[in-house]
């Protein structure tokens, strides 16, 4: 695990490489997007929306969290937390089921909610960064905890367990955003957005002086880099995509409530990420797929097996497998079948 | 995935056909919805809560109005956002007609707002029960045939002032929708006949800890008015029982309810004696109570049931009942976004087990309550004694419309019973 400047430029030499890899790919990516932007006409409302545009969602908050742990090396369990007070923001400054939102025009409620999202995320980065490993996840999930029951017994603002219906997105240019086919294409965006964001940062010197913190911080320090600001910048601009991926979770619940944000989903989402790798940026977005799929049908696949409601037994199983199958998520399946099938390649 | 299913679904409808007459199913299937708290705190409840479903649906041999009925069942955990996931999938995906669910208060809050956005579907409540899902800016398309929390305590609070002469209780309740809409059902009539409200306490809903809540009950109050449903009662009860409390306790409606008097260990001891009022009793003695808690018994094996049927069994089965007997009523009309069933539900006089049933112009239930006991049944089983059945109560519990939303939306602090 040593690292000496010398490897760091190995490491930009890699980036490169990696860029070389990516042209590779790019047939692939060429698939994928054909297919998604296609996607509408092969799938129904609904599995376009209560699947596809909620695996966006689910996927850009994971990807934060894929962006933290993968790139800074620090597993936060607070990224649905400040997707949660984006999400409550949004209800809050804008109007909501309960008639007590503050009835800002969307254009100043949505940088405001981010805005205020954003600075939460600053500050958990900051308090933190003062810990590492195992003390990260603690204190992180401490956080994620305590908003949640703060939320749930404040009645003033958050309107506690009941939290706010009807929270819905703008409709602007006579487009009603909520209806699957445009709510699956804005998502669609600003998934593909952050993904982007998430590669360049990934790459660019800021990125590759994350990577080589989370290696060694010591010599990082030593060299000159801040680590605890790299840290915590990492941590805002995380925070920032987990901001967008609220807002859109809040209209595609149509409402927010601490249930929302509990400690179940906050975990559900280390689980999609580590389910989908946090390898790469793509990961996340295929761990919450097989979430929303599991979650949604695992009901309908028990029913002639072990009755409807031991449901949940299914969806335990299905990630226990693929944990056990590989213990570096899909993506880490992937690579190993594409390298077991070079040397079949190179046998031949 | 959906390939498998249709498959079976397909199986399922040529073994179905194969085996019934055809004169059934002039119409096909129509699908029908049922969503109850199958996970969480609410679970044995919602257990009961699709039994009731499922007692109404195979007395009618799954047919109504000319169709074949197809039940597709659905799994919350009592929070709203869980209730609209599932919600959405029975609407949306699985193209239910009828939903019949949820089961708790802020489910039925959230509900309602879901329901306004799917106005092609009508949607009848399960056991829900805060105020304002249908007191103020209901839905039209939503239905509710059982009474809420707040009319499930009528004649309870004069009962504990007058009768009892308790006047002065401490209150534990859940802090959410559906418990604060009991509490005003308790509280508002019994601070009118002199009683005060020493203190109220306000728990999370699943809490597992009560200790501190124990050792802060004031000592010189008459009684405890608890109110905690499901898991959560259990585990006051015995922490109740082991930290020796004596003062005697008076219970919101799923706090005597069968899913916890039937629960084994301390928990039943503590409740021996526990005044409470609810929408059915089940010692009453009723022609139409007595074919229900048959029906009940004779539609599930005795292990996988209760005695007798809880509160959630008989509310799923009023909504399920009324809406086959609607369908029966229109003959299978479903046209124009069920225009003609929604009308005749509107004006559905329903002589329910618990008595007639009718609809106020917001489309909620008025239904006569019980005040009940608990006390030992013959088997030794616990059961809910009839003490007293009120006149028939709605909504505003007798008061005049306006004035009664003057008194403003339920919550911790209301009413203030200073």
């Amino acid at each position: 695990m040593s690292v000496t400047l010398g490897e760091a430029v190995t490491g930009a030499a890699r980036g490169e490489k990696r860029t070389a890899w990516l042209s590779w790919l790019n047939p692939a990516y060429l698939i994928a997007g054909l297919l998604l932007l296609v996607l509408p006409a092969l799938v129904g409302d609904f599995v376009l929306f209560s699947i596809f545009a909620w695996s966006l969602c689910l996927g850009m908050v994971a990807l934060s969290l894929m962006f933290l742990a993968g790139y800074g090396g620090m597993v936060s369990l607070a990224q649905l937390t400040i997707a949660g007070i984006a999400g409550y923001m949004v209800a809050i400054f804008g109007t909501n089921g309960t008639g007590t939102g503050l009835g800002w025009p969307w254009w100043t409620v949505l940088p405001a909610a981010i805005a205020v999202a954003v600075a939460f995320a600053t500050l958990i980065g900051a308090l933190a960064v003062r810990t590492a490993g195992i003390y990260t996840i603690m204190i992180t999930m401490a956080i994620a905890a305590a908003f949640f029951y703060f939320a749930r017994q404040n009645y003033p603002i958050f309107n506690g367990y009941n939290g706010f219906n009807l929270v819905l997105p703008p409709k602007l240019f006579g487009v009603d955003w909520r209806q699957p086919l445009p709510f699956y294409y804005l998502t669609l965006a600003f998934a593909t957005l952050s993904y982007a964001a998430v590669l360049y940062v990934s790459r660019s010197t800021f990125g590759l002086a994350l990577q080589g913190i989370r290696d060694n911080a010591r010599r990082m320090e030593a060299i000159g880099f801040n680590v605890v600001a790299h840290r915590i910048a990492a941590n805002a601009f995380a925070g920032l995509i987990a901001a967008v991926a609220g807002i859109f979770l809040v209209w595609f619940n149509g409402g927010i409530s601490p249930g929302s944000v509990g400690f179940g989903p906050a975990i559900d989402i280390l689980v999609i990420a580590i389910i989908g790798g946090i390898r790469h940026p793509i990961g996340p977005f295929i761990g919450a797929l097989i979430y929303a799929l599991l979650s949604t049908f695992a009901m309908d696949l028990v029913d002639p097996i072990i009755g409807r409601e031991r449901f949940k037994l299914i969806i335990g199983i299905g990630f226990l497998v693929i944990v056990l199958f590989s213990p570096d998520g899909i993506l880490g399946l992937w690579d190993r079948l594409r390298a077991r099938m070079a040397v079949s390649r190179d046998c031949a | 995935m959906v390939k498998i299913r249709n498959r079976l679904l397909l199986l399922a409808a040529t073994s179905l056909a194969l085996a019934l007459p055809a004169t059934a199913q002039d119409k096909g299937t129509l699908k029908i919805g049922g969503l109850a708290t199958l996970e969480g705190v609410f679970a044995v409840p919602g257990q009961d809560g699709m039994r009731g479903i499922e007692a109404a649906l195979k007395e009618a041999n799954y047919t109504a109005g000319g169709y074949k009925l197809e039940f597709i069942k659905a799994s919350s955990d009592a929070s709203p956002d869980k209730a609209l996931q599932a919600a959405r999938k029975l609407v949306e995906q699985d193209k239910v007609a009828i939903l019949v669910g949820p089961l708790s208060g802020s489910e039925g809050l959230a509900m309602k707002d879901y329901a306004k956005t799917q106005p092609g579907t009508t949607f009848i409540n399960g056991t829900s029960a805060a105020q304002d899902t249908t007191l103020r800016d209901p839905a039209p398309n939503f239905y509710r045939f059982w009474t809420e929390g707040a009319q499930w305590m009528a004649g309870l609070g004069e009962y504990i002032a007058k009768d009892k002469g308790w006047k002065r209780v401490a209150t534990i309740g859940e802090d959410y929708s559906f418990m604060h809409t009991q509490f005003f059902g308790f509280a508002l009539p019994y601070c009118n006949a002199g009683g005060k409200i020493v203190q109220r306490f306000w728990v999370p809903l699943g809490t597992k800890d009560y200790a501190s809540i124990i050792s802060a009950l004031p000592s010189n109050v008459d009684a405890i008015w608890l109110g905690l449903g499901g898991g959560d009662a259990v585990n006051f009860l015995n922490q109740y029982q082991q930290a020796g409390g004596t003062t005697p306790l008076i219970g919101a409606s799923i706090t005597v309810d069968q899913s916890i008097i039937t629960s084994k260990g301390r928990a039943r001891d503590a409740l021996k004696g526990t005044a409470s009022a609810g929408p059915q009793a089940d010692t009453w003695d009723n022609a139409n109570w007595n074919k229900w808690v048959k029906l009940y018994q004779a539609s599930f094996p005795a292990d996988q049931r209760f005695p007798t049927p809880g509160l959630f069994a008989t509310g799923y089965y009023i909504s399920t009942k009324a809406m086959i007997d609607g369908l029966n009523g229109v003959k299978g009309d479903l046209t124009d976004n069920h225009k003609a069933l929604r009308a005749w539900l509107s004006a559905a006089k329903i002589d329910s087990p618990v008595g007639p049933i009718t609809l106020d112009e917001n489309r909620q239930a008025i239904a006569v309550n019980f005040v009940t006991e608990v006390a030992e049944g013959p088997d030794g089983n616990l059961v809910n004694k009839v003490v007293k059945v009120t006149e028939p109560v709605n909504q505003t519990l007798g008061m005049d419309r306006a004035k009664f939303l003057a008194l403003g939306p339920v919550g911790r602090e209301n009413p203030k019973c200073e």
